[in-house]
């Protein structure tokens, strides 16, 4: 552990897992800061839980480094395992024990000092306002209330850096929502990096800096906002009263390259903002309506790949899952 | 050996038992049937030859079943945790391999004992005379067994990913170790093919050390096949194998 990285938590450096001719992690590098919220973005398949994984050392790289809190994950599993937090992408509850008794087990794996065990669960059980509950079986709990269960129990042995393997999928839109909510405020309450990974492009609004992860490679990181420049603008769209007229207009006046759809025009501008009033100046009265499109992440995803980052994109994932699962089988 | 570990991963396993008490119930069916039906049945077919009716002969090869039963389908519990993904809760955590097999080994040895001490317990029914020694002494064997086949069912579970090889391992593994095991006949009379197979099973040395302990007046064609010494010590050699077996398995990552 160096001095001058003490506030990386999370360093990846050319990573890379194979599984025969499988390239499920190609070459990743990437650094976060504490206490941020990192998104890993990608498509299903795209190498996002096989990277998680090898943080979590449950498997091993084929070559490349990971460390977490400075500690190698090949060398200390030992001491990454008490410094992460994880809510895996398939519920890790024992459903036939209670919420409270689930909590528990965690502290006792974890070594958490008996004194303070109580205190602890309860504290977490507050948060995530399953209190009242806490002594249902997990059976009877809807899938956002597991959820936010696991969110609360990664918590409980106060990590450094906490997982979050796709934790919204599978909920609909208010747990989601609700999800988010407290999410966003675990980094300040509970003093933690996260690292989590989605496919639904907006839910990666929230993070401080994002990773675009397709193929096993990284094809973008930066900021949602410096993603977005990629993109080159705002979308402007405009209804006139006479398109052939306000198109030549535009590309003539404006220089901007127009499309038209459906009777409306499109252009990227590079600031929304400004370039409406020089819309409206030159083409006055014409003029029927104006919208404005900030780009989305999903627009981001489309201008580097050529792909949306939709589920019915999956077919090809569950393949390379498939084969991953084949190769286990025979190993 | 982290304690705080083994400890809770007991205590989960016994939480669990003591909630699902038709569980209990329908464990200790398998063993009342066998010893008071087939074991009622067969005993009209051979002679009181040996010093002790068949019911008493097969008394300690049903503590034996009762233990096989139960050791594995607690350890093989294993692959319902992987299955239903809490198995990676308990892989992720700062926890040595070693502890984690230890602990589900003990959860197995402790629900087995229990189901083993009830059977026990029914000997006046058989007609059995037995004194407070002798009780103790196979209630220790019965820990040890049990220790033993919960540790070879942790290294069973670790082949296998999901429950749909639960009859595969009811059917090849379970049965024929209950049936080469001594329990119902003893080894010694069995083709020499078959006795080979039995001696390479640990649950024959358990169930004979059981036979030493509660019908030490046995004699004849039914007697022990090993001695007791010999018998207590393939248990425990063989539990240290599985153990370290079951950690190296769990250990793996691909």
């Amino acid at each position: 552990m160096s001095h001058s990285e003490s506030n990386i938590a999370i360093k990846v450096k050319n990573l890379v897992k194979r599984y025969n001719h499988i390239l499920a992690v190609n070459d990743i590098s990437f650094e976060v800061e504490e206490g941020t919220i990192f998104g890993f973005l990608g498509p299903n398949g795209a190498g996002k839980t096989t990277t998680i994984s090898i943080l979590c050392t449950l498997l091993s790289a084929t070559s490349g480094n990971a460390y977490i809190a400075g500690y190698d994950c090949t060398k200390y599993p030992s001491e990454v395992r008490k410094s992460i937090g994880i809510v895996f992408q398939d519920s890790t509850l024992d459903k036939d024990l209670t919420a409270y008794e689930n909590l528990v087990f965690h502290a006792y794996l974890y070594n958490v000092p008996k004194s303070e065990i109580k205190n602890r669960v309860e504290s977490v059980l507050h948060f995530v306002n399953l209190y009242e509950r806490k002594d249902e079986l997990v059976k009877k709990y809807s899938g956002g209330m597991k959820r936010k269960l696991e969110v609360a129990r990664g918590l409980i042995h106060k990590p450094q850096v906490l997982f979050l393997d796709e934790p919204t999928l599978g909920l609909d839109p208010q747990s989601r929502a609700n999800l988010w909510d407290f999410i966003t405020k675990l980094p300040k309450e509970h003093n933690v990096t996260i690292f989590m990974t989605t496919h639904y492009m907006d839910e990666a609004e929230v993070c401080d800096k994002i990773a675009i992860i397709d193929n096993g490679k990284i094809i973008a990181s930066g900021s949602p906002e410096e993603l977005k420049k990629i993109v080159g603008g705002d979308v402007v769209s405009i209804t006139t009263k006479d398109n052939l007229y306000a198109r030549k207009h535009i590309e003539n006046l404006l220089k901007l390259e127009v499309l038209e759809k459906n009777n409306e025009l499109y252009m990227t501008c590079n600031q929304g903002e400004t370039c409406i009033p020089d819309l409206i100046r030159s083409l006055g009265d014409k003029v029927l309506s104006v919208k404005i499109q900030r780009p989305t992440l999903n627009d981001v995803f489309l201008k580097l790949t050529g792909k949306t980052i939709r589920e019915d994109y999956a077919p090809e994932s569950n393949s390379t899952k498939e084969s991953i699962r084949a190769y286990r089988r025979k190993h | 050996m982290e304690l705080n570990a083994v400890y809770v991963i007991v205590a989960r396993e016994f939480k669990k038992f003591v909630r699902e008490k038709s569980r209990l119930f329908s464990a200790l069916a398998r063993p009342l049937l066998w010893l008071f039906i087939v074991g009622a049945g067969i005993s009209r077919l051979v002679p009181v030859e040996s010093g002790v009716p068949y019911t008493q002969f097969i008394f300690p090869g049903i503590l034996g079943m009762t233990i096989l039963f139960s050791s594995i389908f607690s350890s093989i519990s294993i692959i319902w945790d992987k299955e239903f993904g809490f198995m990676k809760e308990i892989l992720v955590a700062p926890v040595s391999r070693f502890s984690i097999v230890v602990g589900k080994a003990l959860s197995g040895t402790i629900v087995s004992t229990i189901q083993a001490v009830i059977i026990l317990a029914l000997f006046p029914f058989l007609g059995l005379k037995l004194n407070v020694i002798q009780i103790s002494e196979a209630i220790i064997i019965c820990i040890a067994l049990s220790f033993c086949i919960s540790a070879l069912g942790i290294v069973i579970a670790t082949f296998y990913e999901s429950y749909e090889s639960f009859s595969v391992i009811m059917n090849f593994i379970i049965m024929p170790m209950f049936f080469l095991s001594g329990a119902m006949y003893p080894v010694r009379m069995l083709p020499p093919v078959l006795q080979f197979v039995s001696k390479l099973n640990p649950l024959t040395y358990g169930i004979d050390a059981i036979k030493h302990v509660i019908l030490p007046s046995i004699g004849g064609r039914m007697s022990y096949d090993f001695s007791f010494h010999t018998s207590l010590i393939v248990i425990i050699t063989t539990s240290v194998i599985f153990v370290f077996f079951g950690a190296k398995a769990f250990e793996r990552k691909d």
